[in-house]
């Protein structure tokens, strides 16, 4: 009763990045709240899902296995997961803010009447007062977000109605695998149960899912550039740059709106979210857009004309100067002092 | 051949995209009197795949639904200067402070007031709230399917819609039975311009309360052209729960705002030089931040 419960994405019968990351934020919550970790897989073909599931601390699994529930579809999913959540009462329930979980989750906390808080960057724990009515909650889920743009930070409380419901994009916390002997228990669902033929009245027809061919989450290190690369011919000397030092390439989305790059490599609120253990940002002028996708990579340098640029602020060294020069220096220099 | 009657779901929104050094105040809030209110960006895309289909099948109507202030006509007039047939205002402070839940219920009834719709066409996300939830929760609240970030709408027979949606990593095309709710990605061709002839036509359209305090010269234009009157609903014209309504119809709440105020930390200034780039390459592999 009341735990904390994860919606796993699947895609080719691999749990979601996303999944897997809200797990191990799931994990930690349950722990200070003293309560399990449970997930819900709904799909086809799931036989075993449960031992990618397992190892981030999960103590339940819900696995609906039909053919008809892959790909996800909006209704059938939703009313799994309206009555599972009836049936369960979850305290906290948590997303993927991706295609699917923007899809799903505001269908479930309509039919649930329960709050949704959208795209947080941060989860915690925290006790509520409230003044009016002398009420105090105990281990409320603080749902962060920043709104307007970006340019304001709302904390967002869910005093009554349950489950607390948030979406998080991937990227944005951290997975870890817990142990990977971790053993829980699998629940199948009677599908039969949960859903009716009404609930398949969206078909899909056709189906292009594109594999990511750039993984710039999981590199260590990444160079971006910005508008003021120039042109798309500069650009490749952030890719020599990447190569000379074991990176991944991003862009801001001023960089890509001009065509410099491919739109997979936008860093940002709009774009994937990174922390590398170092990050060069060049000829990015830093918006709160740009920066909400990467300021908390561990060590960060800005390269810019400009020395009161705003990503200044956050950078950790500051080249003031022109990419062009700049550059081709450091991949000398790097090359000079490893040899 | 069938017509239909489309609804555009839209919002005024503060410009949040240019933000620029004067709307920041200096004690680092937002000044929002600096940001001027624009027809929330995906919702004029959400507005041109309605007049697409109303192009494409004579006899469909697009009315405009968006809930706000007074000052929110604005963006049903600029709606109809693009193409729409009307609009609707749904205006109350009751509704004041509605998180997603609330705001989608107070839609929803006033479209069970509009009754007889066959697309409802929101915008993705408003770039306020930036939530993107209100859309597929008007559908729940109308047990209606929905369909989220359509980018074109590629024929409807049969009582079917054909969507092709853009997602994270790709693109699906769906059909959906009629009634349904759909969401309209940015990356949908972006709305037409204003018409010359559609301003001269509706640019004295006016609600009530506008009307009560505008210029008594136009008055006599407003019974000859019916057209002209945008209609203003308050929740004494749609059936509501008023529990279910602004604050207290809002599971969400915000406990606290905080304004983004850039904090500078102590960074190392360097220059191109060729000494300095040595250090810094120096320092970074002995740091094992590289190398
Ligand atoms: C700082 C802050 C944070 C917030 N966070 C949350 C949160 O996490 N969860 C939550 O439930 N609420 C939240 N809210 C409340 C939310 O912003 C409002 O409920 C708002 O009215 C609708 O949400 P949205 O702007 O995100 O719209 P979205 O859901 O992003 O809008 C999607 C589409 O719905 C249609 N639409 C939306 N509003 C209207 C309208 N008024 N009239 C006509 N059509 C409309 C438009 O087509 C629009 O493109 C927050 C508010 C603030 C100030
Ligand atoms: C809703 C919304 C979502 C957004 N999402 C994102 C997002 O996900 N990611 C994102 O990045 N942006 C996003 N943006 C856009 C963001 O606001 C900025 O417009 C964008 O980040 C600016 O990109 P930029 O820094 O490359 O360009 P600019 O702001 O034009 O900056 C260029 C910089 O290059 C410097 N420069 C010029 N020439 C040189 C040179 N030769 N050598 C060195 N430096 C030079 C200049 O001094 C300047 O600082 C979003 C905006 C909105 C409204």
């Amino acid at each position: 009763m009341n735990n904390v419960v994860v919606y796993c994405e699947i895609e080719d019968g691999h749990v979601a990045e996303v999944s897997q990351e809200l797990m191990t934020k799931g994990r930690g919550l349950a722990n200070e709240l003293g309560v399990k970790l449970e997930a819900v897989a709904i799909g086809h073909e799931l036989e075993g899902i449960e031992n990618q599931i397992f190892p981030y601390g999960v103590d339940t699994v819900y696995v609906a296995d039909d053919a008809r529930l892959a790909p996800f579809t909006t209704l059938p999913h939703t009313a799994i997961i309206v009555k599972l959540f009836q049936e369960q009462k979850p305290q906290i329930a948590l997303m993927g803010a991706s295609s699917i979980g923007r899809d799903l989750g505001p269908r479930v906390s309509s039919a649930l009447h329960s709050g949704l808080t959208a795209d947080c960057t941060s989860l915690v724990i925290g006790n509520h007062e409230d003044k009016k009515q002398g009420k105090t909650y105990e281990n409320l889920l603080y749902q962060i977000r920043p709104a307007f743009g970006g340019n304001i930070i709302a904390t967002i409380i869910n005093p009554d109605c349950r489950p607390q419901m948030a979406t998080v994009r991937e990227g944005v916390m951290k997975k870890e695998i817990l142990d990977p002997k971790y053993k829980g228990k699998v629940v199948k669902l009677e599908v039969a149960k949960y859903v009716s033929d009404a609930d398949f009245a969206v078909e899909i027809i056709e189906r292009h899912m594109e594999k990511s061919k750039v993984n710039m989450k999981a590199a260590p290190i990444v160079i971006a550039g910005g508008y003021g690369m120039g042109s798309k011919e500069n650009f490749q000397l952030l890719f020599e740059l990447a190569e000379v030092l074991g990176g991944e390439v991003g862009a801001s989305r001023a960089a890509v709106d001009a065509g410099y790059v491919e739109h997979e490599r936008q860093i940002g609120q709009t774009g994937v979210t990174v922390r590398p253990k170092l990050y060069i940002a060049c000829g990015i002028s830093g918006q709160i857009q740009h920066r909400a996708g990467m300021e908390e990579s561990a060590q960060i340098i800005a390269i810019n004309t400009d020395p009161e640029a705003p990503i200044n602020a956050i950078a950790d060294y500051v080249i003031t100067g022109d990419i062009a020069e700049v550059l081709p220096k450091m991949i000398k220099y790097y090359k000079k002092n490893t040899k | 051949m069938k017509s239909f009657k489309v609804i555009v779901l839209a919002k005024q929104v503060p410009d949040t995209r240019n933000v620029g050094k004067d709307a920041m105040k200096a004690d680092g809030t937002i000044n929002r009197a600096a940001l001027s209110a624009i027809f929330n960006p995906e919702d004029l895309n959400a507005l041109e795949q309605a007049l697409r289909i109303k192009e494409n099948f004579p006899g469909t109507t697009v009315t405009i639904l968006t809930m706000g202030p007074g000052r929110a006509a604005e963006i049903i007039r600029e709606g109809m200067f693009r193409g729409a047939d009307d609009g609707i205002l749904l205006t109350d402070r009751a509704f004041a402070g509605s998180d997603t839940l609330a705001t989608s219920y107070a839609i929803s009834q006033a479209l069970k007031k509009v009754k007889d719709y066959d697309i409802i066409i929101a915008g993705r996300q408003a770039i306020d709230g930036d939530t993107a939830q209100v859309g597929p929760q008007v559908a729940e609240k109308l047990c209606l399917p929905q369909v989220t970030y359509v980018e074109e709408v590629q024929k409807i027979e049969s009582g079917k819609i054909f969507v092709k949606r853009r997602l994270e990593r790709g693109v699906e095309l769906v059909s959906c039975p009629l009634p349904m709710v759909m969401t309209v990605n940015g990356s949908a061709p972006d709305c037409r311009a204003r018409n010359a002839k559609l301003i001269m036509k509706y640019k004295h359209a006016k609600t009530v309360t506008e009307l009560q305090n505008s210029n008594e010269d136009y008055l006599h234009l407003y019974n000859d052209r019916p057209y002209l009157n945008i209609p203003e609903w308050t929740v004494s014209d749609i059936e509501v729960d008023h529990a279910e309504l602004g604050l207290s119809g809002s599971p969400t709440k915000v406990k606290t705002v905080e304004n983004v105020v850039l904090q500078a930390k102590e960074a190392k200034v360097l220059s191109p030089s060729d000494d300095d780039m040595d250090t810094l390459m120096r320092e970074l592999i002995e740091s094992h931040t590289i190398g």
